[in-house]
């Protein structure tokens, strides 16, 4: 087994880190103040083509690897978590649908400006009253002639506003089974934006990645054209579970990124910061601080990079992306948290880097199923 | 047409700068980028190739590992990388790099030369003159914006408070500045293209028309006395006066250290 990288990831690694340093990071801060979502950013990323980046490059896209994409992902992390999540919903969430079960004409007409970074993209699963329970759906789409008709809401959406492209899932049937008990099938449809019944309601007012446009999506009587069916009919929650494990890489990447980029100012911070006539990382608490927090950094990137690859090489990654979701957000929860503590009164103001760190690492132990689903997942893979 | 751009790796300043005792540097113990005013050569040329299509092949001599920089130049969009390597080659001062270099040309067709105008590792502003001398074609130096024009070039050269307009015929030579352009990022895709390119690598053999007493350290007629990294300017006066009081103050201080 070789841990060494290969040289294209070296160099995507380095220019990754180039750009967020130079592009992504002078903004993190005014990002987060403002809540203003970062459009320059977006922008100047999708002229590198860094929208598109596992995407095949017949259809637009950079033709690299998930493990590629995932360092994109980690190094935007590292100085901006608003940024890294905008790249990964966009490509996880909404590439890689469409890339799997879309049609030739489906990929040609949406994948190829998505992957160009032309359009942004954006997925939505998640109800008011359907979040971990995804059964719970209450939206709708009833074929009526050439088109479905769409009528229901869809909150916590990433990209929300910002977004050209849709995945948009509904109920389109409700079947019983032998012991009558009813289950709702799911199918997946491809929405554009501007689609005359689509509307956008509340945005969200947010604890962290503030600067990532966070709406609820409402569809009144949005008629759909049938041929934006994604994949087949009732087979949406398959869609939407395979979709989600790519998802979870992306996020547990974004975790990553938050993990180092406060482990990296902290580290610098220690050493500058003087208390009793010494720098703080004279002291062995912090010293020993500082070791636990690199060994679980560590083994985070392992189980992302593993998970990365597995999505490369497997066709079930279930398990992979649950653990390196799970424990990549639980260390950038408590890595984040150990900064602020290192930074003392310092770390608690919002002039230092690793107050806005420990807000954005929260949402990665929630969003893209929140630690508990992915305990549920891991265990009903190891438990058979 | 066809665009040659010499370039070159250079140690990352930001990193600091060490030397072996001989004085040279010691150029594997230092992480290393594209030289910035070559960097801004290249996308002059990737720019003109965009404009009126061009094939753009980077040339570099160092060591083995230099092959990066060619593979960086290519991620960014250049067709070809050629490295010319060996051991004669070692220690080159700006004589012994522009006969190679220009012993690398002569095997290629070109229109146009692009090399920046200095390297941060050396600050001489001599290889790309010097290039051009050998192959006996004009050079214009520190041009701050070139256009194509039929078969020639029409640059604009810098100086300190104006520049020249010049027009000169291809094939010919430009040395490049940082500030004319913004160089681009390499792409994610351009780089696994790059890491599968094809690299030509020339030894000493591979040089056309240039003597052996021209080359590496024994063609080298430049011996450095003391190499030193850039020493950090002490924190400078600040005062404030009306205009003749400054006049006096400045001239005492000028009296003070023998100026005037």
């Amino acid at each position: 087994m070789d841990f060494t990288l290969r040289k294209e990831h070296e160099m995507a690694r380095s220019l990754f880190k180039e750009f967020a340093e130079k592009e992504v990071k002078p903004l993190a801060q005014e990002v987060d103040e403002t809540e203003i979502f970062p459009r320059g950013t977006v922008d100047k990323m999708a002229k590198n083509g860094f929208l598109g980046i596992p995407v095949p490059k017949e259809y637009g896209g950079q033709g690299c690897d998930p493990l590629t994409y995932v360092m994109c992902v980690e190094e935007l992390s590292k100085v901006c978590g608003t940024t890294g999540v905008i790249v990964s919903a966009h490509t996880s969430l909404c590439c890689d649908p469409i890339q799997t079960y879309g049609t030739e004409e489906q990929k040609q007409k949406y994948l190829v400006p998505l992957a160009k970074g032309e359009k942004l993209g954006a997925f939505g699963l998640t109800e008011p009253g359907a979040g971990t329970d995804a059964q719970g759906q209450q939206t709708k789409a009833v074929l009526d002639g050439d088109e479905y008709v769409l009528n229901g809401s869809k909150i916590f959406i990433t990209n929300g506003k910002e977004a050209d492209v849709y995945i948009i899932f509904a109920i389109t049937s409700v079947t019983t089974d032998a012991k009558g008990r009813s289950k709702k099938n799911i199918s997946a449809f491809i929405v554009e934006k501007g689609t005359p019944g689509f509307t956008f309601g509340t945005k969200e007012k947010k604890m962290g990645i503030r600067g990532s446009s966070t709406y609820e999506l409402i569809f009144t009587d949005c008629r759909i054209p049938k041929e934006n069916l994604l994949g087949k009919e009732g087979k949406g929650f398959g869609i939407a579970m395979h979709t989600l494990d790519g998802g979870r890489i992306g996020i547990a990447a974004q975790a990553l990124g938050i993990a180092e980029g406060a482990l990296e100012s902290t580290i610098a911070y220690v050493q500058e910061r003087k208390q009793f006539g010494r720098p703080i990382s004279a002291f062995q608490n912090t010293q020993f601080q500082l070791a636990d927090m690199a060994t679980k950094v560590e083994a985070a990137k392992m189980l992302v990079y593993k998970a990365a690859m597995a999505k490369a090489n497997q066709k079930v990654y279930s398990l992979e992306a649950a653990m390196a979701k799970l424990y990549a957000a639980e260390v950038a929860m408590e890595v984040t948290t150990k900064a602020v503590q290192l930074h003392g009164g310092y770390g608690y103001t919002r002039e230092y880097d690793v107050e806005r760190m420990m807000r954005d690492a929260k949402i990665t132990e929630i969003y893209e199923g929140t630690s508990e689903v992915q305990r549920m997942v891991i265990s009903a893979n190891i438990i058979k | 047409m066809k665009i040659v751009v010499c370039i070159k790796q250079v140690p990352d300043t930001k990193g600091g700068v060490k030397f072996n005792p001989d004085g040279t540097l010691d150029r594997a113990a230092m992480m290393t980028i594209m030289n910035p005013d070559d960097k801004a050569g290249l996308e002059a040329a990737l720019r003109l190739k965009e404009k009126y299509g061009a094939e753009v092949t980077v040339l570099t001599m160092g060591l083995p590992k230099a092959e990066d920089v060619l593979r960086e130049a290519i991620a960014m969009g250049a067709d070809k990388g050629i490295l010319v390597t060996d051991r004669v080659l070692g220690g080159a001062d700006t004589w012994a790099t522009s006969q190679t270099l220009a012993g690398a040309i002569r095997n290629l067709e070109y229109d146009l030369i692009i090399t920046g105008r200095q390297a941060i590792d050396g600050d001489t502003a001599q290889v790309g003159p010097q290039i051009s001398e050998h192959l006996n074609i004009p050079v214009i130096s520190y041009a701050q914006k070139i256009e194509v024009e039929g078969d020639s070039v029409i640059v604009e050269r810098q100086y300190d408070d104006r520049y020249h307009v010049l027009k000169a015929k291809m094939p010919c030579l430009i040395t490049a500045l940082a500030e004319l352009n913004e160089p681009r990022y390499m792409t994610p895709g351009g780089i696994f293209d790059a890491c599968k390119a094809e690299i030509t690598v020339w030894g000493r053999a591979d040089l056309k028309d240039v003597e052996d007493s021209n080359l590496g350290l024994k063609g080298s007629p430049t011996q450095i006395a003391k190499a030193s990294d850039k020493v950090r300017k002490g924190a400078g006066e600040k005062v404030t006066l009306d205009a003749s009081e400054s006049v006096d103050y400045i001239l005492g201080k000028l009296k003070e250290k023998h100026i005037v």
